[in-house]
């Protein structure tokens, strides 16, 4: 059984100042298997984040519905663990409670906390930093906590909107090589929303190439690379190639209907 | 070294005022009675404190007495304000319904002058406390309101968006994302009620009260004595520094993660 299934999924924005409707998504259907790493890639504006915002129950959908594990999505709910685009910390807690936050709505003990936070800090590299408030943290660091504090909700999928978006060079790559390394540990569904070509095929196990207005899905990719992936190999570089050229025909396209 | 010389640098201004003051009145260009020297004033509030040698008059040693029932009213007050200001204060900055059915009253309440209610409150609460404590709840409550509603509307949606992605129920949302993420605009409040909870104890106790600092500052000028009436303004003047005080540690320990990331946090 796939983990997420989107079926026939249209959003369609009512634009009351203009009374125009915007169709945003036009009836995209998109099958996520266990433990694979999908990348929805696509220029801004192309409706990936809604789609990522569908799943994790912050929007609706038009038409069409979502399920995950099998359950229709009806609301934001701890067995989606997201990761947004800005860490979207808690300015007022400290990492660790950061980490814990979702322990901390349960009801759980001070101590309890602490120690179940721990295991993820370690696994996202911050230990040493627990008791650091989100304005003492770098950007990267910031999303490491973002990133530790899905993780902890243990959830069935992981939802990462262009997380890493606003880093810069050195330390996204470092970020990716240990996203795809917690990934291989944890053996959960990850849907990894970014504009970046080379970002997707670093890290997906499949690709979903997004056109835009109306977001349709153009072409899903399968990456067969080996890991870790070589950005420089004659295969990857096919691969981009590949995209690069749906991108510039979409791109031309729709210069073209912008003139007509 | 730095810390004295800078907490000297703080005391030019008020000692070279002091000192001009002191030898202005002992000039004899006005009336001692009208202008009493600092020296005057400290040897009369001397008394009201401690009851040495009755300069105070009936007033001696009785100033702890004042003190504590103007502190009481301010405490009783304000209190309520805090409590009833940031509790409704959440309900209408989170819950549109409550905006829109209670806000309204509140904006036509709100510019009425505080002072203004005086003769109601005497009518309906008589000659006590009660009177001072309705309208000290009154000089406080709108500011903590405003304050609450505003630091509310502007918490961040995406730390409500990430709470709620992680299980948070409304009412889990409420304490533990939209209450924190107010604090810093609460006590901003917190701090401009304190200060309007000192006025109106003091106008209340002037006129419809028969005791406490304000009275005993509205009774020295019938008996014109100016010195009292300087004590008493001195000794509230002192009250309402420390109770601002007192909020500024309190917000400093609640605010304590700001450190480092606002201006306001360079301060200490």
């Amino acid at each position: 059984m796939a983990s997420i299934d989107l079926r026939n999924i249209t959003k369609i924005y009512r634009d009351a100042k203009r009374k125009r409707d915007l169709l945003a998504i036009d009836n995209v259907s998109l099958s996520v298997e266990k433990n694979e790493f999908l990348c929805l890639l696509g220029s801004s504006g192309c409706g990936k984040s809604t789609l990522l915002n569908m799943i994790a129950g912050f929007e609706k959908p038009t038409e069409g519905t979502v399920t995950v594990g099998g359950t229709p999505v009806d609301g934001p709910g701890a067995d989606r663990g997201m990761v947004f685009q800005q860490a979207n910390l808690m300015p007022w807690l400290p990492v660790w409670e950061n980490v814990a936050f979702h322990l901390r709505l349960k009801g759980w003990r001070k101590a309890d906390r602490r120690d179940a936070a721990q295991e993820y800090i370690d696994m996202v590299g911050l230990r040493g930093f627990e008791n650091h408030f989100p304005a003492e943290l770098s950007g990267g660091m910031s999303q490491r906590v973002g990133i530790a504090r899905a993780l902890l909700l243990n959830p069935q999928v992981i939802l990462m909107d262009e997380p890493f978006a606003a880093l810069d060079a050195q330390t996204k790559m470092d970020m990716q090589e240990e996203l795809v390394a917690i990934w291989q540990k944890q053996r959960c569904t990850v849907v990894f929303v970014t504009h970046s070509v080379d970002e997707a095929l670093v890290l997906g196990t499949r690709v979903a190439v997004m056109t835009s207005r109306p977001g349709r899905i153009r072409e899903l990719i399968a990456l067969d690379l080996p890991r870790p992936r070589d950005t420089t190999g004659p295969r990857f570089n096919d691969h981009k190639r590949h995209i690069l050229n749906l991108i510039r025909e979409e791109g031309m396209q729709q210069r073209q209907a912008a003139v007509a | 070294m730095t810390a004295l010389s800078k907490s000297w640098e703080r005391a030019v201004v008020p000692l070279f005022i002091l000192a001009a003051w002191e030898v202005f009145s002992r000039s004899g260009f006005l009336p001692a009675a009208l202008l009493p020297a600092p020296s005057v004033v400290l040897h009369t509030w001397g008394d009201w404190i401690f009851g040495f040698d009755e300069t105070s008059q009936a007033n001696t040693g009785r100033w702890f007495a004042d003190a504590l029932s103007s502190a009481m009213r301010v405490a009783a007050g304000y209190g309520i304000a805090v409590i009833s200001g940031v509790l409704l204060g959440i309900a209408i900055g989170w819950w549109r319904w409550v905006e829109r059915t209670v806000e309204p009253t509140i904006q036509m309440l709100r510019p009425v002058p505080p002072v203004s209610w005086i003769p109601l409150a005497i009518i309906w609460f008589g000659i006590a406390n009660k009177p001072a404590i309705f309208l000290v709840f009154l000089g406080a409550f709108f500011p903590i309101l405003m304050n609450t509603i505003h630091g509310v509307k502007t918490a961040d949606r995406n730390l409500i968006r990430a709470a709620s992605m992680m299980g948070a129920t409304e009412q889990q949302l409420l304490r533990h994302v939209v209450f924190p993420a107010a604090l810093p605009s609460i006590f901003a409040g917190l701090r401009i009620g304190i200060g309007a909870a000192w006025m109106l104890t003091v106008t209340a106790e002037m006129v419809a009260v028969k005791s406490g600092l304000g009275y005993v500052l509205w009774d020295s000028y019938y008996f014109l004595r100016y010195d009292l009436v300087l004590a008493a303004m001195a000794s509230i003047g002192l009250l309402g520094y420390a109770t601002d005080a007192l909020i500024k540690v309190l917000m400093s320990a609640a605010l304590h993660w700001q450190h480092g990331s606002t201006l306001q946090s360079r301060e200490g």
